[in-house]
């Protein structure tokens, strides 16, 4: 499913002028992101102000994130690069990275310091976990449930194993179609300690484990792929407990106003941000790279918060952050990096996963065709 | 025609045979008929014919782990695979310049990728390994600038490799041939670097590494040799051949340092490669994964298709998979048997539907049909989506049934998310394939044929039942061939509607190729499901006979 | 013909109505008797009722209004296949996937009779038509006479005693149509059936029949013998409908008797034979066919009206002469002559004189 949504500020006047000042920068920018209400945060925060600025500019977006592993390889083995600037996970960038799909960048030299002068790499600080990625946002894999579910017998589901707890909350739940996080949870939920889940998804006895875990709901688990799955599935009370990313449950919480709640426990924590694919030709790589150290400057950060609960992934863009764009309430409670939100989350281990991805995917699709 | 064989070719008018002449005069034709269809067929082939046979060829190659670790694959020659124990130190020897290799050309992972298609864990193994390959050199590259600092300079390497006196292009040859092989196209232009044919013979390894560095550097990097620092590996070849290199005779730039280096070789933190591998991971030493890289490493495999039938190749030949990994042929038998459903629903519902068009006044009839050909102008991601909202636990049938109090509010019933939905959405989608052959059979059986049959005596259901639908045969088969073919290869609606349970093989193929990246597995899997229509077709045309067909 | 029942009838159509729509009747008060062992032929143009009153007498039209009585049994809710009626369809309606044999075995069959008597039946039908060798081909593999043959047997293998045919020989070509009009017409005689023929074509329908009931308009013009239809027809729908046929138009001058004198538009007299007329001062028109024009004076009957004719058009045909001419006023007047040694070949732009024997020429309706 490609969608593409040409932004064009230009006029033929305005053409002519640019062609004299962009220099050696190529006019078209081809962005890759998730669609929906994220890219739509992208869109106001920084693509549309940058356009403002360089009206001769044209964005075309393609809404293939999800995918985007995948098609950058098919590109590359066509020799056919059609993508400028690519949104993905962290763990997606370290793959890519890996497969020298993603160009390695020095992030001091292509963004934009602090406002008060600290270097880029250290305002972004350890969310740089690859040499390919320029972090944009942190974000949370977490769950929210219904609260006007009867047969729960007024009981709120308050931590992550209450998702296994069949007994006390009856119901569907949706899951993400792919073992991150799943696998990690049914494995603290087995009793594992949080801190060595990793050791123990390493052997196969421990992706047997979590497996064994996850078949215990299996029957009661409608699997998700796409971001929005999980809110429809909520709203329509298909399902009464869901994972998905918080920002897509704050705008079902807050801006769609449904009988639902986040449960901040044990939210797995994630990054996301851009990777340029490597083999860019020269002056489509210098308009990107010019968009990029706007793009993810303090302020632009900052201002991206306003439209989507998700934590701007420079140090110095948190003060900044304030009210949502339209409902006017404060941000700051909903961003997955708040202490409040943080206090029993789980970093994602992205290396462990860029690493394991393969192996488990294939175990993991497995079981679930089974 | 007999005359021809007793009185010699029949002559035409001027004298040509008549047989020349004729295919003369019919060469003119075919070439313009060739010259109509060529569009169609230059499109057929570059869109058809080609992808379909890239499609088969890459369900069999198996170039990328002889490419990648060619020294190894070779190396490995001499280990038997049934021994039960890792090879010996050449093998990691070969492994770590073929590793080192790879990971700077940033392949290892997709040869890990590959690997891990046939044992899970080496897709990790050569992740974690390619991060740490560098380790090794930066050990060594420490000891020698303790020797020498000069040893870690860059014009010194290209000075000490050029070497003088006559030189040697082979090295660099076969460098470009081998990270040609590696990076999966052909390396052009000047690499600016030739070493001398003493220096070759005198450290052969450091050679070979360092020829390798300069290809890289000069063709893939384009940037000047002489410039850059020589890779880790090239201090790990250097140490190699300083412990068996004579120096005494070699007088080219460099031989003090060399010489130097060579006295103080007890100085250098040196390990055996197994040694090395196995601090990075203990699988390194795990016979079991050798065998998976021994038993594919030749350049094509049957791999793929053992794999897509849920068989595995192993070091004693080929072995059933352990049973929490056999899902190909689950797969296929629910396919087949859900294909079967829907095309069998869909005859149920079409065949009524058709009789009835068949039966009306052309203008009504013309009417209807817009109605049945009226799913085919709505997109297929909307109509499976309004299955869903039709059959989920709170859609509008399940409202209804608990709205007449049919079913209790509490035990709605399950109608998604299984293979109940994906056979009502797909027979609902597949539905005016089975009708439209049905249709335009049905319109063309005269309705004297039942007259016929209630004149000479035989009752409404007898008639129907032995005169009119054995003459409807050939629709039911055109659509069931349709409906089913179709249904075999589909994967949107039942990735929407089937959940876990009512998805196809298709869907299997559609995650390899897009999102776990196996495209061979894919691909062979792919070429089973168009073998398998192939031969349904086959096995109709001699059941029924494929001229029995009719489309329309 | 209100009362044409009589005790002896076998089929019997008693003021029989038909409306598809509710509008228009196509069907329009139709009344029909038919002794057991008659040949009888619908014949009409299309649309004229024809085919569907053979329909309702199959069972695949119901009638709307009235009785259809076959062997004393009024029909009208029994289903066609209670009916036991064989039937010929235009075009065979042979099932294609059934071979010779099992087409007709097929209403053995479904009669539930033994094998061995179904085996016997079936070769002794092939045997009147004289297909035996054809039993295990299938409908499509034979030419169209066979398959004709084969429709025929179909109809007549388990023994009904009322046989409809519509149309049979429609698409043979005219040898084999011939030829196949004969052997129906004898295998309906050798077997006593009653068969209802239905056709448009009036060559067969003379040819072939008992008697010819002529259709137009949803009702039935004419019924009668062959010859009596073509030598005497009653109005001049059937005049025309039937044979080759010159009209004249005119008002009766005088009747004498069995003789009438016509005064043609033109103001010639000619001398009739009153069907349609009985007194003078009527329209008329009047029909001659063209064999009984006599273009020989000689041959004449004394003090009869002869007409001046201009020759327009010689055609020489084998077998007869045929010419078209200028009579008055009417230049589609065709003469019929046979080509005899001491027959004259007339020329175009000569001018004979034509006359006729009054009973020759009768004076039917206006039309």
């Amino acid at each position: 499913m490609k969608m593409t949504k040409t932004l064009l500020a230009t006029t033929a006047l305005s053409v002519a002028a640019g062609a004299a000042s962009a220099q050696d920068m190529a006019d078209e920018m081809t962005i890759v992101s998730w669609g929906g209400a994220y890219q739509e945060s992208q869109v106001k925060a920084y693509v549309e102000p940058y356009i403002a600025n360089n009206p001769d500019v044209s964005v075309t977006w393609d809404e293939s994130s999800a995918e985007a592993v995948a098609k950058l390889r098919a590109q590359n083995e066509a020799g056919n690069l059609t993508w400028d600037l690519v949104d993905v996970t962290a763990a997606d960038a370290m793959r890519l990275c890996d497969e020298g799909l993603a160009m390695e960048v020095d992030h001091d030299e292509i963004l934009a310091p602090a406002p008060d002068g600290t270097p880029a790499s250290e305002d972004f600080g350890d969310m740089i976990v690859s040499d390919c990625f320029i972090p944009q946002i942190a974000y949370s894999y977490t769950f929210g449930y219904r609260t006007d579910v009867d047969a729960w017998n007024g009981n709120t589901p308050d931590e992550i194993c209450d998702v296994f707890d069949l007994e006390t909350f009856p119901g569907k739940r949706s899951l993400e179609q792919r073992p991150h996080n799943n696998m990690e949870w049914a494995l603290m939920c087995d009793g594992v300690p949080q801190e060595d889940v990793y050791d123990v998804l390493e052997t196969p006895e421990g992706q047997d484990r979590a497996l064994a875990k996850l078949d215990t709901i299996k029957d009661e688990v409608v699997w998700w792929t796409s971001g929005a799955d999980t809110p429809q599935l909520l709203a329509d009370k298909e399902v009464v407990f869901g994972s998905t990313y918080n920002g897509r449950l704050f705008s079902l919480i807050e801006e769609q106003d449904q009988p639902v709640a986040m449960m901040w426990d044990a939210q797995s924590y994630d990054l996301d941000g851009w990777i340029i694919p490597e083999g860019l030709e020269e002056d489509k790589l210098a308009r990107v790279l010019d968009f990029l150290y706007f793009a993810t400057d303090t302020q632009r950060l900052a201002d991206q918060a306003k439209y989507i609960s998700y934590g701007p992934a420079r140090q110095s863009s948190a003060p900044l952050v304030g009210e949502h764009a339209e409902l006017g309430i404060d941000m700051a409670p909903h961003m997955p990096t708040n202490p409040e939100n943080a206090s029993n989350a789980f970093v994602m281990n992205y290396v462990w996963w860029a690493d394991y991805r393969d192996d488990l995917d294939s175990k993991f699709q497995s079981w679930l065709a089974r | 025609m007999s005359d021809t064989t007793e009185t010699g070719p029949v002559i035409s008018a001027d004298g040509v045979p008549l047989k020349k002449s004729l295919r003369r005069a019919l060469r003119r034709q075919k070439l313009r008929a060739l010259g109509l269809i060529a569009p169609l067929l230059i499109f057929v082939l570059i869109a058809f014919v080609a992808p379909i046979l890239d499609m088969l060829f890459r369900s069999v190659e198996n170039q990328i782990v002889s490419n990648t670790l060619p020294a190894t694959v070779e190396a490995l020659q001499d280990w038997d695979e049934n021994s039960g124990v890792a090879p010996d130190e050449p093998v990691y020897k070969a492994l770590y310049f073929d590793m080192f290799l790879a990971a700077e050309a940033k392949r290892h992972t997709r040869l890990g990728s590959r690997l891990n298609y046939e044992k899970t864990g080496l897709s990790s193994l050569f992740r974690s390994s390619g991060r740490r390959v560098d380790d090794l050199g930066d050990d060594y590259a420490d000891a020698f600038e303790d020797i020498d600092p000069r040893l870690t300079e860059a014009g010194f390497w290209f000075s000490l490799m050029s070497g003088e006196g006559e030189k040697n292009e082979d090295p660099v040859a076969s460098s470009r041939r081998r990270l040609s092989g590696v990076a999966d196209s052909w390396l052009f232009g000047e690499v600016g670097f030739a070493p001398s044919q003493e220096i070759t013979q005198l450290l052969p390894e450091t050679t070979r590494a360092y020829s390798e560095f300069a290809v890289f550097t000069a063709l893939v990097d384009e940037d000047v040799v002489a410039e850059e620092d020589p890779w880790e590996a090239v201090y790990v070849a250097l140490a190699l051949d300083l412990a068996n290199a004579d120096l005494s005779s070699y007088s080219g730039p460099g031989i003090e340092t060399l010489r130097m280096a060579q006295e103080n070789l007890g100085n250098l933190p040196i390990v055996p490669f197994k040694d090395f591998f196995e601090d990075i991971d203990d699988d390194w030493v795990d016979p079991e994964y050798w065998q998976t890289i021994a038993v594919f490493s030749p350049s094509y495999t049957s791999g793929y298709f053992l794999n897509s039938v849920d068989l595995q190749k192993t070091a004693d030949g080929i072995e059933v998979r352990p049973e929490n990994q056999r899902i190909y042929m689950m797969l296929f038998q629910r396919t087949m048997f859900m294909s079967l459903m829907i095309t069998g629903s869909c005859i149920l519902l079409g065949y009524p539907v058709a009789w009835i068009l068949a039966n009306l006044p052309m203008r009504t009839a013309n009417l209807l049909m817009i109605l049945v050909l009226l799913p085919f102008w709505t997109s297929l991601l909307v109509r499976t989506s309004a299955w869903k909202v039709m059959l989920q636990q709170q859609g509008v049938i399940n409202d209804t049934l608990v709205w007449l109090g049919l079913v209790d509010d509490a035990s709605r019933l399950v109608m998604i998310n299984n293979q109940f939905g994906t056979i009502v959405a797909m027979t609902h989608i597949l539905l005016p394939f089975m009708i439209l052959p049905l249709y335009s059979v049905m319109q063309t059986i005269p309705p004297s044929y039942l007259r016929a049959a209630k004149s000479l005596g035989a009752t409404n259901w007898t008639a129907f039942w032995r005169v009119y639908f054995p003459q409807s045969v050939p629709g039911i088969g055109a659509g069931s061939i349709l409906v089913f073919i179709l249904s075999i290869g589909y994967y949107i609606t039942p990735e929407i509607v089937g959940g876990t349970t009512g998805v196809f093989i298709s869907n299997r193929i559609a995650y390899h190729i897009s999102s776990s990246l196996n495209w061979g597995l894919a691909a062979a899997l792919g070429t089973i499901l168009l073998a398998v229509v192939l031969i349904l077709y086959w096995a109709y045309d001699k059941i029924v006979g494929i001229d029995n067909v009719k489309l329309g | 013909m209100a009362d044409a029942s009589t005790d002896s009838a076998f089929v019997e159509f008693q003021r029989v109505q038909k409306s598809y729509d509710g509008e228009t009747l196509v069907v329009k008060d139709l009344n029909l008797s038919m002794p057991k062992g008659e040949f009888l032929t619908m014949l009409g143009p299309s649309g004229s009722g024809k085919t569907t009153c053979l329909m309702m007498l199959a069972g695949f039209e119901t009638a709307t209004n009235g009785e259809i009585i076959l062997d004393g049994q009024p029909i009208n809710n029994i289903p066609p296949h209670k009916r036991g009626i064989g039937m010929v369809f235009q075009n065979y309606a042979l099932f294609p996937h059934m071979t010779v044999g099992e087409n007709l075995s097929f209403p053995l069959e479904v009669r539930k009779m033994g094998k061995s008597d179904r085996e016997a039946k079936v070769r002794r039908a092939l045997e009147m038509v004289q297909m035996n060798d054809y039993q295990g081909r299938r409908p499509t593999q034979l030419s169209g006479g066979q398959q004709q043959r084969i429709a025929l047997a179909r109809a007549l293998v388990f023994e009904p005693e009322l046989v409809l045919m519509d149309e049979p020989l429609g698409a043979l070509d005219k040898q084999l149509r011939e030829h196949m009009q004969f052997e129906i017409t004898k295998l309906a005689h050798n077997l006593g059936i009653t068969t209802v023929y239905v056709t448009h074509d009036q060559t067969e329908a003379l040819t072939m029949s008992d008697r010819v009931a002529v259709f137009d308009d949803g009702r039935i013009q004419q019924l009668a013998a062959p010859d009596t239809l073509y030598e005497e027809p009653e109005n001049s729908f059937v005049a025309q409908f039937i044979g080759e046929n010159n009209t004249l138009e005119g008002v009766v001058k005088e009747i004498k008797g069995k003789n009438a004198v016509v005064e043609l538009d033109g103001g010639e007299l000619i001398d009739c034979k009153p069907i349609n007329v009985s007194k003078a001062g009527e329209r008329t028109r009047v029909s001659i066919r063209p064999e009984r024009v006599e273009i020989n004076k000689d041959r004449l009957q004394e003090g009869v009206h002869t007409l001046k004719a201009e020759v327009l058009e010689f055609v020489y045909m084998g077998d007869i002469f045929r010419t078209r001419l200028k009579v008055a006023g009417n230049e589609d007047f065709v003469i019929k002559t046979r080509n005899a040694p001491d027959q004259r070949r007339l020329k175009p732009g000569e001018m004979i004189e034509i006359g006729w024997l009054p009973d020759d020429c009768r004076a039917l309706d206006a039309g």
